[in-house]
């Protein structure tokens, strides 16, 4: 199950990445690597042991539905690379 | 439609929960609110931090599975749906994916006729809502992050509705659950309840199904008729031409009352689901089960029964009464002050109704208190005044919930029962009317009606209908 260099493309795609022609080629290699590596899982048998999708165990941690106080919306939009008065601004998604 | 061939409709309906607080934060999930103020660290999508989950949500989604027939799942975890877009800052979707808390479940619908189907529930998983974008704007989008993580429960049916008829049913049935439980308000328009539809056409007696299309943005009960309906003919048209249907997904338009392709450059869907570390998973044990259960209010099919069995309603007001859970609370408090049942059916679903519909209101904003309706109710049942003057009653009592009695004692509208008064009153029309007695006595039955109205026109139509009517009969057959 090689990584081929399509599948870089398209996860990058997804990423929203734009990779050079280098970079893909090293990056292919480099997803192989990890693969392979991860690959040596594959040698236990596995026939009896339940999937685990949490690395802790535990489970039920709730909050109970009580409001907190929120920060302020100038904070909020501090970090933003682009920001108006009230909101957040990107590059136009949609053209009207 | 074409007789040849069939329809094959499921439906994806989100609700929003009606929580205070996000999914996986503290924040509120008030509505209006100044954009990006319900924010925190968590819904903002900040490094570092943990989502936890709130109980409630867990709670609501149990109560439509109970609703809607489902399997309680003990276990269910958390997915990450993974996709850019820019009212998601985190770049994926807290959902459920592979174990969603309910499974199984079916709802009936009933239609005009009074038969009744069953249509399955695939599963009901909770997730959380993206922001908003405003895309008005020359030059960039705006993104408000406010609703970034407010619960939604998504309702996903099987593939069982074979015509929009059977659609609307299923969804009007879905939005009285979630009113009735008060877990969602159910309001379209303002997209607390959002309905998709997968859809898709077969010839007669084929058992694959053809190739689907996804539509979405209908936000009335009509348009996800008229989309359907849309869809339909235009994917027998293409059939009809030999064209092959595209799986995609369509966008109505409400104002050109079609649909078009939704404009998106995303390709085939590639979430790349994987499980939520950040989420431990949750486990529902009987005990909470049944705890749970114990807070299930009754449901309107019960509710229906029980108005039918316990206060002698026709099936037809029934129906119309527990339609809205407001509607059947305020009608039970009107009988809280009234025994005569069919009349306060009457008014609830006539003139109580149509002012609601005139003003554009919801009944919890109507003005006149379940108590004032009763008490007009009793004024007509002990023979204070008649239901034709009641009517007239009704729009002061409006102004400021007025109560029916002051109304009356301040128009002078107390029914007369007087008989001596009304006997006095007939037999002066009887004199004046010498031409229409006679034609009476000839037999002639219509003329009596003539007779009532003179008399209701004399008194302002405050005579006992009943009393003129003795009078007026024993004093005319009388004559004979
Ligand atoms: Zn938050």
């Amino acid at each position: 199950m090689a990584v081929t260099r399509k599948d870089v493309e398209h996860i990058a795609q997804l990423a929203k990445l734009s990779l050079e022609e280098n970079e893909v080629e090293s990056l292919t290699d480099q997803m192989n690597d990890i693969l392979g590596y991860v690959e040596k899982l594959n040698e236990l048998d596995t026939e009896n042991i339940e999937p685990l999708s949490h690395p802790v165990e535990g489970n039920n941690v709730f909050r109970e539905d009580v409001p907190i106080k929120s920060i302020a919306s100038s904070e909020a939009l501090k970090n933003a690379p682009s920001a108006s008065e009230e909101f957040f601004l990107v590059p136009k998604v949609i053209n009207n | 439609m074409n007789s040849k061939y069939e329809v094959v409709i499921g439906l994806e309906v989100h609700a929003q929960l009606l929580t205070e607080t996000k999914a996986f934060c503290g924040c509120s999930t008030k509505f209006g609110n100044p954009p990006n103020s319900n924010v925190c660290p968590v819904c903002l999508g900040q490094p570092g931090v943990l989502p936890v989950l709130n109980k409630k949500v867990i709670e609501y989604t149990m109560l439509m599975g109970f609703a809607t027939n489902c399997k309680i799942k003990e276990r269910s975890v958390f997915a990450r749906k993974n996709y850019f877009y820019p009212d998601m800052p985190k770049g994926y979707q807290i959902t459920q994916y592979e174990e969603p808390i309910c499974e199984h479940g079916y709802i009936d619908i009933e239609f005009k006729d009074g038969s009744k189907k069953r249509l399955g529930i695939t599963r009901i998983h909770i997730e959380e809502d993206a922001g908003k974008s405003i895309h008005d704007q020359a030059y960039e989008t705006l993104v408000d992050v406010n609703r970034c993580g407010v619960p939604l429960m998504e309702i996903v049916s099987e593939p069982d509705m074979r015509s929009p008829e059977e659609a609307v049913l299923y969804l009007t049935k879905i939005k009285q659950f979630v009113q009735y439980l008060g877990i969602c308000d159910g309001n379209m328009e303002e997209g607390s309840l959002r309905c998709d539809a997968n859809i898709s056409i077969r010839l007669k007696g084929e058992t694959k199904l053809g190739t689907k299309t996804e539509i979405k943005n209908m936000n009335s009960f009509k348009n996800v008729e008229k989309a359907l309906q849309y869809e339909i003919e235009r994917q027998i048209d293409l059939i009809e031409d030999g064209v092959k249907i595209v799986q995609e997904t369509l966008l109505w338009d409400a104002d050109l009352n079609m649909s078009a392709p939704m404009r998106s450059k995303e390709e085939a869907h590639d979430y790349r689901y994987f499980p939520e570390p950040d989420l431990m998973p949750v486990i529902v044990s009987e005990s909470w089960k049944a705890e749970a259960k114990k807070k299930m209010p009754e449901l309107p099919d019960l509710r229906r029964e029980r108005f039918i069995t316990e206060f002698s309603l026709p099936k037809y007001d029934a129906d119309i009464l527990t339609q809205s859970k407001p509607v059947a609370d305020y009608f039970e408090e009107v009988i809280k002050y009234t025994k005569e049942y069919k009349t306060a059916s009457n008014w609830v679903m006539g003139d109580v109704l149509k002012t609601l519909n005139e003003l554009k209101i919801d009944i919890t904003e109507f003005s006149i208190s379940a108590e004032n309706l009763g008490k007009l109710i009793n004024l007509i049942g002990n023979g204070t005044i008649s239901g034709k003057i009641a009517k007239e009653v009704f729009p002061d009592m409006l102004e400021g919930n007025k109560d029916p009695e002051i109304v009356i004692k301040e128009k002078n509208l107390v029914q007369i029962s007087d008989t001596s008064a009304i006997e006095k009153i007939i037999d002066e029309i009887l004199k004046a009317n010498e031409k229409e007695v006679n034609e009476y006595l000839e037999g002639k039955e219509k003329v009596f009606g003539f007779f009532v109205g003179k008399t209701m026109r004399e008194t302002k139509g405050k005579a006992n209908p009943k009393i003129v009517n003795d009078i007026l009969r024993s004093k005319l057959d009388g004559l004979k």
